[in-house]
C-alpha cells in the first residue's frame, strides 16, 4: 500500500500510519486510546478535504490512474450478482483488456461490458495495461448487440489510457473496431449507461463510450489526447502533462461543465480507492437511477435519444451568409 | 485547373482567399519531389494532377485542388460555409494557429463540404484540407460531416468524403474526441437509408478520423503510398520493440489487410467515382 501512495496523499498516509501505530498499541497494551484515534482520524479527514478541494486537473489524472483505484471488475464484484463472464470476438482472439458478460443488478439482467486494467505487474501485462485491441471492441460489439437482441440494458466501464497500437492491432484494423462501435453503438435499441471509473483515454475511451447517460466518477478525467502526449506536441516535453492536463481540461467537472457528460457520482473522502465499498455504492445507486429514468423511454426512442444527445456536442460559431 | 468557372460559393470571403490560393500556384517555375529527388517542371507537375512524373509520388493536395480535380466543372456549391470555430477552452495558441491554417489553405476550416456532381450523379461532398491545422477534427469540422450525412438523407444523395487529418483537434479538449462518435453515428443514420456512401483516404489520414466515419464507409478507397492508420508513426514504434513491418501504414499495406477495397492512382479517381455512383444509384 505504502509504494501505491501519490505525492499528494503523503501527508494523509502519515496521518493513516499513526492512526495505525496507535491502534496496534492499544490493542497489544489493552489500553483504551479510542478518544486519540478518533481526535486524529477527524485530523485527517479535515486534512483530506482540505487536500482534495484544490485538486489540479493533472491531481486528477494521478488520482484517475492510482494503482490502487477500483477497477471494472472490483465494481462488478460489489455492485452486480452472478457475473458470467463471456470471452471472444468470435473472429480472432479474446482480448483480455476488455472484459464483459451478464450480470444482476438488484434482480434485473443486465450486460456489462469495460477496459480491465491489472494490479501487480504481472497482471497488468496480461491486461495489456487496459489498452484494448481490435478483438476487444469487437467482443463488446458482439455482446452488446447480444444485448440488444435480448433486450436488457447495456452498462459500459470505461477505464483505459488509450487503445492498443501495436503493429497487430493497426493490421486488424483498431480504427475500424472502434469506428464500428460507435456506429453501431448509436443504434442500439436498449439503454446504454456508460461510467468512465478512471481513465477515459481518448478512441479507446470513446469506443465504449456511446451511451444514453454518461456517468463519470468524481476523480475520473475524459480527454481527448493523454496530457503527457499533448505537452510533447505544444512544448516538445512530455513533462510539462501537468500544464496540459490544465489546458485541455480534463477533468469531469470541466466535462460536465461543457455539457459533455450527464452527471459526476460522488466519491468516497479521499478518492474511490480508499473506500472501494462506498464507491461502488455511489456507482450502483447513480447507475439504478439512470437506468431507472431511461427505462420510461421505447425501445426505438433509445437510438434517437443517443442520436441527438451526441448530436448537440459540438461548440461553434455562426456566421451569416450572404 | 481554371481558377473560375467550377468553383462557386454562397460566401465568398473564403472563395476569394480560395481563387488567391489556386493564383498563386505554382509558387515557382520547379518543384523538387519529396520522394525520388526529381526536380519536376511546375507546370507539368500541375498537368500531372501533381503525382511524380518520375515515381509516382502523390503530392498532397489542398481542399481547393481537390474539388478542381474532382467533381465536374461548376458544379461545386459550398454549404456550411459559415460554422466558425470557438476557442472555448481558451487554450494557448489556438487563435495563431487558427489564422495560420486560414492563411495555408485559404479556408476558414480543415472541412469543405457542398453538393456537386461526378460524372453528372449529384453528391453531397466534404473534402479535407491538410494544411489547416493538419486537417485535424475540431467541432467545426464535426459539424460539416454531420450535416453532410442529414443533408445526403434529405435529398437522397450519396455521400462522398476525401480524408486527411492527423487525428482530432485536440485545442478543443474532449468536445473534439465526441466528433468522433457524432460522425460515426452520423454515418450510422446515413447508413439506413440505402445511400451510398464513398471514403477517399488520402495522405495522411489517421487516429481519431481514420477510427471514426473515414472507416465507416462502403466503399474506401485510398491513394497510393498514403499513410493511413490509428496511431503515429512515432507512438507506434515507441510501444514496439521490433521494427514496423515492411510499407506499415500504407495504402498498400492497409488494402493487403482488408482495410480497404482498392488503392486508387489519382489519375483514375474522377472516373472509377463516377463508375461506382452509377452502380450505387436507386432504381
Ligand atoms: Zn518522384
Amino acid at each position: 500500500m505504502a509504494l501505491n501512495v501519490l505525492d499528494l496523499e503523503k501527508p494523509i498516509a502519515e496521518l493513516d500510519k499513526n492512526i495505525a501505530a496507535l491502534k496496534t498499541v492499544s490493542e497489544e497494551e489493552g489500553v483504551d486510546r479510542s478518544v486519540e484515534i478518533a481526535e486524529l482520524e477527524s485530523q485527517r479527514d479535515n486534512l483530506i478535504s482540505q487536500i482534495f478541494a484544490n485538486l489540479s486537473a493533472w491531481d486528477k489524472t494521478l488520482i484517475a490512474r492510482h494503482p490502487s483505484r477500483p477497477y471494472t471488475l472490483d465494481y462488478i464484484r460489489a455492485i452486480f450478482d452472478d457475473f458470467i463472464e463471456l470471452h471472444g470476438d468470435r473472429l480472432f482472439a479474446d482480448d483480455k483488456a476488455i472484459v464483459g458478460g451478464f450480470a444482476s443488478l438488484s434482480g434485473r439482467p443486465v450486460m456489462i461490458v469495460g477496459h480491465q486494467k491489472g494490479r501487480d505487474l504481472k497482471e497488468r501485462q496480461y491486461r495489456n495495461f487496459g489498452s484494448a485491441k481490435p478483438e476487444g471492441y469487437r467482443k463488446a460489439l458482439r455482446l452488446m448487440k447480444m444485448a440488444e437482441k435480448l433486450g436488457i440494458p447495456i452498462i459500459s466501464f470505461i477505464d483505459t489510457p488509450a487503445a492498443d497500437c501495436s503493429f497487430g492491432s493497426e493490421e486488424r484494423g483498431i480504427s475500424e473496431a472502434i469506428a464500428r462501435n460507435m456506429y453501431e453503438m448509436s443504434m442500439l435499441t436498449v439503454p446504454v449507461v456508460v461510467v468512465v471509473i478512471g481513465e477515459g483515454g481518448s478512441g479507446g475511451a470513446i469506443g465504449l463510450a456511446v451511451g444514453n447517460r454518461i456517468l463519470m466518477l468524481e476523480h475520473s478525467v475524459y480527454s481527448v489526447i493523454p496530457p503527457e502526449s499533448c505537452a510533447a506536441i505544444i512544448w516538445r516535453d512530455p513533462t510539462k502533462g501537468p500544464q496540459a492536463a490544465e489546458c485541455l481540461k480534463i477533468t469531469a467537472q470541466h466535462a460536465l461543465e461543457n455539457g459533455l457528460i450527464d452527471e459526476i457520482i460522488p466519491e468516497p473522502l479521499g478518492g474511490a480507492h480508499r473506500n472501494y465499498d462506498a464507491a461502488a455504492a455511489s456507482l450502483k445507486a447513480a447507475v439504478i437511477r439512470n437506468l431507472e429514468e431511461l427505462s420510461e423511454l421505447s425501445a426505438e426512442d433509445y437510438a434517437k435519444d443517443r442520436y441527438a444527445k451526441f448530436r448537440n456536442m459540438g461548440i461553434f460559431g455562426t456566421e451569416p451568409q450572404e | 485547373m481554371a481558377p473560375d468557372g467550377w468553383f462557386r460559393r454562397k460566401g465568398n470571403a473564403a472563395g476569394k482567399a480560395a481563387r488567391k490560393h489556386l493564383d498563386a500556384l505554382p509558387d515557382g517555375l520547379w518543384t523538387k519531389c519529396p520522394k525520388c529527388g526529381e526536380i519536376l517542371f511546375s507546370k507539368e507537375l500541375e498537368k500531372n494532377l501533381k503525382v511524380c512524373s518520375k515515381c509516382s509520388y502523390h503530392f498532397k493536395l489542398g481542399a481547393v485542388e481537390r474539388l478542381a480535380i474532382m467533381v465536374d466543372e461548376g458544379s461545386f456549391v459550398e454549404t456550411d460555409a459559415g460554422l466558425v470555430t470557438i476557442n472555448h477552452l481558451s487554450f494557448p495558441d489556438y487563435e495563431s494557429k487558427l489564422a495560420k491554417g486560414c492563411a495555408n489553405s485559404g479556408l476558414n476550416d480543415g472541412m469543405v463540404s457542398g453538393t456537386a456532381s461526378i460524372g453528372g450523379h449529384s453528391v453531397v461532398i466534404c473534402v479535407a484540407d491538410f494544411g489547416f491545422m493538419g486537417g485535424s477534427m475540431g467541432s467545426v469540422y464535426g459539424e460539416k460531416i454531420s450535416r453532410a450525412f442529414e443533408r445526403g438523407i434529405e435529398t437522397g444523395s450519396p455521400v462522398i468524403i476525401v480524408n486527411t487529418s492527423g487525428g482530432a483537434r485536440m485545442q478543443e479538449g474532449l468536445v473534439s474526441l465526441m466528433q468522433m462518435a457524432k460522425t460515426s453515428a452520423a454515418a450510422a443514420k446515413f447508413g439506413r437509408t440505402g445511400l451510398m456512401y464513398i471514403s477517399i483516404l488520402t495522405d495522411p489520414t489517421m487516429a481519431g478520423v481514420h477510427a471514426s466515419f473515414a472507416m465507416l464507409a462502403d466503399i474506401i478507397i485510398a491513394e497510393p503510398g498514403a499513410l493511413i492508420g490509428f496511431a503515429g508513426q512515432r507512438v507506434a514504434a515507441q510501444a514496439q520493440v521490433i521494427k514496423p513491418p515492411q510499407g506499415f501504414q500504407l495504402a498498400e499495406f492497409q488494402l493487403e489487410h482488408g482495410m480497404v477495397d482498392m488503392v486508387l492512382p489519382r489519375r483514375d479517381m474522377k472516373d472509377t467515382l463516377a463508375k461506382i455512383l452509377a452502380m450505387g444509384a436507386r432504381r
